[in-house]
């Protein structure tokens, strides 16, 4: 496990020196930014938006606090998943391709620990990132709307697992595809965990069961959606009646909570894809 | 001691191209070998099955006993690839840090020091790999191979990329090597360097070892040839010892010996005997039997 750890420290000083950090962060930063600037924005007309219309019981500031919200959480796992494939996209094959792992394997760490190692400093680096991204989105909702959704904790915790989850599956992709192929694939199962996650909306909506039992299988299968539906739904537990449905129905909104069967088929679903690549990591001619 | 090296019956097979077929090979500690064949022959599928890269189809290899690409076989080697990059960003200290860390490698700054000084990087040792060039880069690549002082040494074209210089700063530390006991399996493409340190050779071809032995032992007797006043005289299956009454009989017959020299075949040609490939000097041995005479001008 030591030879991980070595491998971890590797990974995390080559992202400091090749500037990544800095990247990320000024782009972050420039995210954010236009974050506040479009969520202030809106909460000026939030005050129109309720005035004129007969719609009963509806919490206005409420339904675009939980949207900004929401929004914060999609730009919050876009951006992580971003990261997470570019920290990991090349890790076995591309830089195999490169020369670069050579060195590396023949040292006495062993092959699954570098793996570990790799998983370990990009899935670091993704969650510090996300609790910092998130963070800032719910400052900023607050700050413009005085609201904190109804549970802070929580869907934080769950888009730190989905981003672990894509870490997985890149360092996955990365024993058996070429870097550009791995980036490629995985950002089109992100897409299609995206496309999942607005299909259950649809059912939810129009109260398809078949199109509602397709898009939780592929939630499922991929869990960084299920993780991401639940971290939603948590945002806005409490709302009930008409702001609540509203939410639901919504594009940030999901009437899917998580919970423990969740959280432990996601950490199993990272463990298989981890033993997945080692298997085949192993039995790689370099 | 077991041996460093230990191959036998080793067979890989990539799909149905027969990388490797049933090779087998010794190397002794503190024994030099020189691995030599042509492109594709199989000589970098043999090294990376030694340090684990590549997992043989049949047979096996031990690595100082132990299997290869066992933690046991993987301690207890350095390896410099052919083809190897360093990542661009990381100093050459650095380069070494990590590998000390990840061989367990006690050593600290004086072993990097040490090592750095030996391929003639300690003023470069904090230059990026970026800023260095290729020579520079292969130097290192040594130098990271010999972290954490291995039995057994693997370099995959060393040289490639140094100027004579350079090809001499790695002969004189094979030697150094060879005297602390490192066997050396050297795989490279320049026979004369190959002749000039190592103490045995194998030759690969076609997945094959076709010629084994020391380099003297490959190469042969050539014949002599005896310059006259009607010129160079040669003959061809003559050795050392025929040599004084090969003289005598021209004496007697009225010649005139202007000078003897006798003639051996390079590893270059024993190399080419052993692959197959042509020789680019096969006129000079078309009889066998006798001597062939070569006007005086046309003598070299």
């Amino acid at each position: 496990m030591s030879g991980a750890v070595v491998v971890a420290g590797y990974a995390l000083r080559e992202s400091v020196r090749r500037r990544v950090f800095v990247v990320v962060v000024l782009l972050t930063l420039l995210f954010l930014g236009l974050f506040a600037f479009a969520t202030a924005k809106v909460f000026e007309h939030t005050g129109d938006f309720t005035i004129g219309r007969n719609i009963g019981t509806l919490d206005a500031t409420g339904l675009v606090a939980a949207t900004m919200l929401g929004l914060g959480m999609f730009a919050t796992l876009f951006l992580a998943t971003v990261l997470a494939v570019f920290l990991t996209l090349g890790a076995v094959r591309g830089d195999a391709e490169r020369g670069l792992l050579q060195p590396l394997v023949v040292r006495p760490l062993g092959r699954t620990s570098l793996l570990v190692g790799r998983f370990v400093a990009a899935a670091s680096v993704c969650a510090a990132y996300v609790a910092l991204v998130y963070a800032g989105t719910l400052l900023i909702v607050h700050q413009a709307s005085g609201r904190w959704p109804d549970t802070v904790v929580g869907p934080g915790l769950a888009l730190i697992g989905a981003s672990a989850v894509i870490v997985a599956l890149a360092l996955l992709g990365s024993v058996f595809l070429s870097a550009t192929a791995n980036g490629i694939v995985t950002f089109m199962l992100f897409g299609a965990g995206l496309v999942a996650g607005l299909m259950q909306s649809i059912a939810d909506a129009i109260g398809s069961h078949s199109l509602g039992q397709i898009a939780h299988a592929i939630s499922i299968a991929l869990p960084f959606e299920a993780l991401y539906q639940a971290g939603l739904h948590a945002l806005t537990a409490n709302q009930t009646g008409f702001t609540g449905a509203l939410i639901q129905l919504g594009p940030f909104g999901s009437a899917h909570a998580g919970g423990p069967w969740l959280d432990l088929w996601a950490v199993v679903y990272v463990l298989l894809a981890g033993a997945l690549a080692a298997w085949g990591f192993a039995r790689r001619d370099l | 001691m077991p041996a460093a090296l230990s191959v036998s019956s080793l067979g890989k097979r990539y799909g149905r191209t027969v990388a490797l077929d049933d090779v087998g090979l010794e190397v002794a500690p503190g024994e030099l070998v020189g691995l030599l064949g042509p492109n594709g022959a199989g000589k970098s599928t043999l090294v990376k099955i030694v340090c684990g890269l590549v997992r043989p189809s049949a047979g096996r290899a031990l690595v100082c006993g132990a299997p290869a690409g066992s933690r046991e076989a993987r301690r207890a080697l350095g390896y410099l690839a052919e083809l190897f990059r360093f990542p661009g960003w990381a100093r050459a200290e650095e380069v070494l840090v990590l590998h000390q860390r990840l061989t367990g490698s006690d050593g600290g700054a004086a072993e990097r020091a040490a090592l750095l000084e030996q391929v003639d990087l300690l003023q470069a040792r904090a230059r990026r790999v970026e800023a260095m060039s290729k020579g520079m880069q292969q130097r290192l690549g040594i130098a990271q191979a010999l972290v954490g002082s291995p039995r057994l040494l693997l370099l995959d074209e060393p040289t490639s990329a140094l100027d004579p210089v350079g090809r001499r700063m790695v002969r004189e530390l094979l030697e150094r090597l060879r005297e602390r006991g490192v066997a050396v399996l050297l795989n490279s493409h320049l026979l004369s360097e190959v002749e000039l340190v190592c103490d045995r050779v194998a030759i690969l071809s076609g997945g094959r070892v076709v010629a084994a032995g020391r380099p003297a032992d490959l190469v042969h007797a050539g014949g002599v040839e005896i310059e006259t006043a009607d010129g160079v005289r040669r003959f061809e299956r003559a050795r050392r010892d025929e040599v004084p009454g090969l003289v005598a009989e021209l004496v007697a017959a009225g010649e005139r010996i202007y000078g003897v020299r006798l003639l051996t075949s390079s590893l270059e040609e024993a190399y080419l005997d052993a692959v197959g490939g042509r020789q680019d000097e096969d006129e000079r041995r078309l009889t066998p039997d006798d001597a062939v005479a070569v006007p005086r001008g046309e003598a070299s």
